[in-house]
């Protein structure tokens, strides 16, 4: 099988219906994208097929029908997206584990809804746990990175 | 100091940090101290230091060996270092260190005693010198009980300071001027010329010299760091994946397990069937361990699949199988042989039960798990000469001991590489999946073997907090409380907890009364017993322990003889406050609240104050009854932690305490049936999701005269705040967590 993540061509051996975090994890060793629950219930594993926000740990590899975007591809630190670097100026993050699904979800939502309203926010972003509790936060990081997006 | 050649020799003991060519410095002298684990090779006769700073020819690395679990410490201690070192950040590395008894927690002790953290006289502060002592002699190096900053404030600034001073010195013999006239400033010896020397050219010359440990620690007036916004440390890894968590260890030619362990914790494994798994591909082997069975496979999700397909026997649970006989085991335990505690007895609750009309209320806590986002998981190479282990852990030395136990190596050939924890709340307190590993390792000696729990075993294994009942009778008089009578019941969660590492711990639980017992109230008539019910499942510390489960008996059984004495709430605490910072508390969350002003309709307020670790807290909750359910609309918190080191980590981590508090009360519990716990992933157990998250307003004050911790105190108070709320606006009152049995969330 053959898959593009991060504008890397790989060829990968494994069974088809070997979920794509597990992929991405311990086959290609992009370790950012993370194990949370493995039901598509807390948002961990989050990363973009052809743009959009989808759930790695519940995605067959052989369903991926186009490029995989993982919170490695999506900025470094050296070069931030727009979300990273609100996350980062805002301090977002606690223990940190489920910040790259949030980020990834978060980019997701200003890429479909640039001037997404609270309500909007909440609705998007409420797939994704935090056990830490940065919800407020992960709001107050959103709005940021619509301005920063927005140019206002 | 030690000879550069001999800190050489030790460099294994502080991982990263290489310090050939270097300096290694410490502080803290004690009249024993424990020897230096940098400077073992001292000659007889040598002062010993702790290893804090360490300096080579390249690198600083401040060494601060309190494990991070999201609270932000690595961080905070390394700000602690710098403020004295004069250090900018990105001059320095932060490492955790090795395990060391040099380490040992200066300020975990003093929970466990009899006396009020709010009393500060001779017997109380006796009692907690005499604990502390026990924690030094037992070398206990450990994160937990919000111990990390009021173990770390004075003594990482004196390491810093002592760098400091030592460095001056260094750069006073080899330029000749007298330090009386050498400053520093990010990372460098100044000369009044304006020269600068930095200390990595220092180094070496300091690293001959005797350190320099009469220092004064500087006026708050001059702190640059502390107290002021700081930027974590850790923030661009967590917000851009490249932070490596203990699950993202890789070494080479490792292989990647999965267990299954008894899901009726503690009951013994019949038999199994592993036909079907050995089959599967990538399936190198299987193992068994105690009281369960690991599938080595080549590939995480091949392990999981395979040990999924394994057939077990289990045998029965060493407790009540369904839950009901659990919560007879709490209803049957409050009398006089179960009496654990009776810390407050003030005025003559008897008496005044006797002539008023005794209001009588109960309230229950269920087990909830802890349930960290990273699932547990560690990384284990048994070999012959020695062990090394990958994981996040908040008790490294005990981890080492219960690895050699394993293994028969002595606890210093366990080479404990501590890594950033993708949260805790106490559940990376406990052994059993570094048990796991290294019984897998230990039947592959030479191969690395990295176990990861999936979610299901997790929570399978979570050892969740202890369940509670409370039982209260209060009577009031003349519009005020004059009475309150508290009994608690639940497991004891220390005997449990050290049960399982073969430590006894004589002598009350005090987590089965905290949070209620020291509420520094002066009720004129209040009455606290405690009672020990017997061990049941196997319990942990969950975040604010035992206060988790008081604080809203507490404050709720309060609440209630408040209304029924028509008394305003806040006013009422306020009060009845028999404690000056923490009546400030109250009255700063009443101002910043506006506590009394006009609500919309259907909504209501709520107040709640619980003294946990030390820090009073108090909180306001303000809720709307929405055709869909109660919506939680906003929170206010005020906290005294004495010293706030950093504002923005504070504030968020008071906002991720109160959500946390908030979550689990309205819909989470572990419950029991056939010996296993009921709920499995998180679409059982869900805790708080963003759409749930109320505003919340944050004020630490700084009345208190030492310095506390915020990773807990934030808890306690949200549940009953909550509950005080939903009665304001619904005239309901719920006395059962989770509150989702008794009334909707919108």
């Amino acid at each position: 099988m053959q898959l593009v993540v991060d504008g890397k061509k790989h060829d990968v051996d494994v069974e088809e219906d070997m979920p794509l975090l597990w992929v991405l994890r311990d086959e290609l060793n992009i370790k950012g994208v993370k194990y949370g629950c493995g039901i598509a219930a807390c948002g961990a594993c989050t990363v973009h097929i052809n743009g959009e926000a989808v759930r790695s740990c519940q995605t067959f590899v052989s369903d991926v029908d186009g490029p995989v975007t993982t919170i490695n591809g999506l900025g470094t630190p050296d070069a931030l997206h727009a979300v990273q670097e609100a996350w980062v100026e805002t301090q977002v993050a606690q223990c940190g584990y489920c910040q790259s699904g949030q980020v990834m979800q978060a980019a997701s939502l200003l890429a479909e809804n640039p001037t997404p309203t609270d309500d909007e926010i909440d609705e998007a972003m409420s797939g994704n746990l935090c056990r830490c509790g940065t919800y407020p936060r992960i709001r107050a990081a959103v709005k940021l990175a619509v301005t920063k997006t927005q140019g206002v | 100091m030690s000879k550069v050649g001999k800190i050489a020799r030790r460099t294994f003991l502080i991982g990263s940090a290489a310090v050939v060519g270097g300096v290694a410095f410490g502080v803290y002298k004690v009249k024993t101290p424990y020897a230096n684990p940098l400077e073992e090779d001292l000659a007889a006769g040598a002062a010993t230091f702790n290893p804090w700073v360490v300096i080579d020819g390249d690198t600083i690395t401040l060494i601060g060996p309190h494990g991070d679990k999201g609270q932000g410490v690595a961080h905070s201690q390394a700000a602690l270092i710098a403020e004295e070192l004069d250090l900018e950040f990105g001059q320095f590395e932060v490492s955790f260190g090795k395990p060391d008894k040099a380490y040992w927690n200066t300020a975990m002790a003093s929970e466990g005693v009899p006396f009020m953290s709010t009393n500060q006289g001779f017997a109380a502060e006796s009692m907690r010198s005499v604990m502390g002592g026990v924690m030094k002699l037992m070398g206990m190096q450990g994160t937990g009980g919000s111990t990390a900053i009021p173990d770390s404030f004075v003594k990482l600034r004196e390491a810093g300071a002592v760098a400091r001073e030592t460095l001056k010195a260094a750069a006073a013999q080899k330029s000749g001027i007298n330090t009386t006239a050498l400053k520093t400033e990010a990372g460098h010896v100044i000369l009044p010329d304006g020269t600068k020397l930095s200390y990595q050219e220092l180094a070496p010359i300091a690293a001959g010299l005797d350190p320099v440990t009469d220092v004064k620690l500087r006026d708050p007036s001059q702190w640059r760091l502390i107290g002021k916004p700081m930027q974590r440390l850790d923030m661009l890894a967590k917000s851009t994946g490249t932070q490596a968590y203990g699950i993202d260890i890789e070494t080479e030619g490792a292989v990647h397990a999965a267990v299954k362990v008894n899901p009726r914790q503690g009951g013994v494994l019949n038999s199994y069937d592993a036909t079907t798994a050995k089959s599967m591909r990538g399936v190198q082997k299987v193992v068994e361990v105690t009281n369960g069975v690991a599938v080595i496979a080549d590939n995480t999700w091949r392990a999981f699949q395979a040990v999924d397909a394994i057939d077990f026997d289990w045998g029965e649970a060493p407790y009540p199988a369904e839950q009901d006989g659990h919560w007879a085991a709490l209803e049957a335990s409050f009398n006089d042989d179960q009496l654990d505690s009776k810390w407050r007895d003030d005025g003559d609750v008897d008496a005044a039960l006797a002539t008023g009309k005794a209001i009588t209320t109960e309230y229950r806590a269920p087990y909830v798990a802890h349930a960290p986002l990273e699932p547990l998981n560690a990384t284990v190479l048994v070999e012959d000469g020695g062990v090394t282990v990958w994981t996040g852990h908040q008790l490294p030395r005990m981890l080492q001991q219960m690895v050699a136990a394993i293994t028969g190596h002595d606890q210093d050939q366990i080479d404990f590489q501590n890594q950033y924890m993708g949260g805790s709340f106490g559940h990376r307190l406990e052994f059993e999946h570094v048990r796991q590993a290294t019984e897998i390792a230990n039947q592959m000696r030479g191969t690395p073997v990295k176990l990861t729990y999936s979610r299901e075993e997790d929570f399978a294994h979570d050892f969740p907090r202890h369940p509670g009942i409370a039982r209260a009778a209060g009577t009031v008089k003349n519009g005020q409380v004059e009475a309150l009578d508290l009994q608690v019941t639940m497991p004891s969660v220390i005997g449990s907890q050290m049960g399982r590492a073969n430590i006894s711990v004589p002598g009350p639980d005090s987590q089965i009364s905290a949070g209620s017992w020291n509420n520094p109230y002066g009720i004129a008539n209040f009455r606290m017993r405690a009672y020990r019910a017997p061990e049941l499942a196997p319990v942990s510390s969950w975040r604010s322990v035992g206060a988790s489960a008081n604080g809203f008996f507490f404050d709720c059984a309060l609440d209630e003889l408040i209304h029924a004495a028509g008394a305003d709430p806040m006013q009422e605490r306020i009060r009845l406050m028999d404690h000056d910072v923490s009546r400030k508390v109250l009255e700063a969350v009443a101002e910043m609240s506006s506590w009394g002003g006009q609500l919309a309709p259907n909504s209501g307020r709520g107040v709640a104050y619980v003294e946990s670790f030390g820090v009073p807290t108090a909180e306001v909750v303000e809720v709307t009854n929405t055709p869909d359910g109660i919506r939680i609309d906003k929170v206010w918190v005020a906290a005294d932690v004495g010293t706030v080191v950093d504002p923005v980590n504070f504030e968020n981590l008071v906002q991720g305490g109160v959500v946390f508090g908030l979550g689990h009360a309205i819909n989470c519990e572990i419950t029991y049936a056939d010996g296993m716990a009921e709920q499995s992933n998180f679409d059982s157990f869900e805790g708080m999701r963003l759409n749930q998250c109320p505003e919340i307003f944050v004020k630490g004050l700084e009345n208190g005269n030492r310095i506390r911790g915020i990773g807990e105190p934030p808890v306690p108070p949200a549940a009953p705040a909550l509950a005080n709320a939903i009665f304001a606006a619904t005239g309901q009152r719920i006395r059962e967590m989770p509150f989702s049995k008794h009334i909707s969330f919108a």
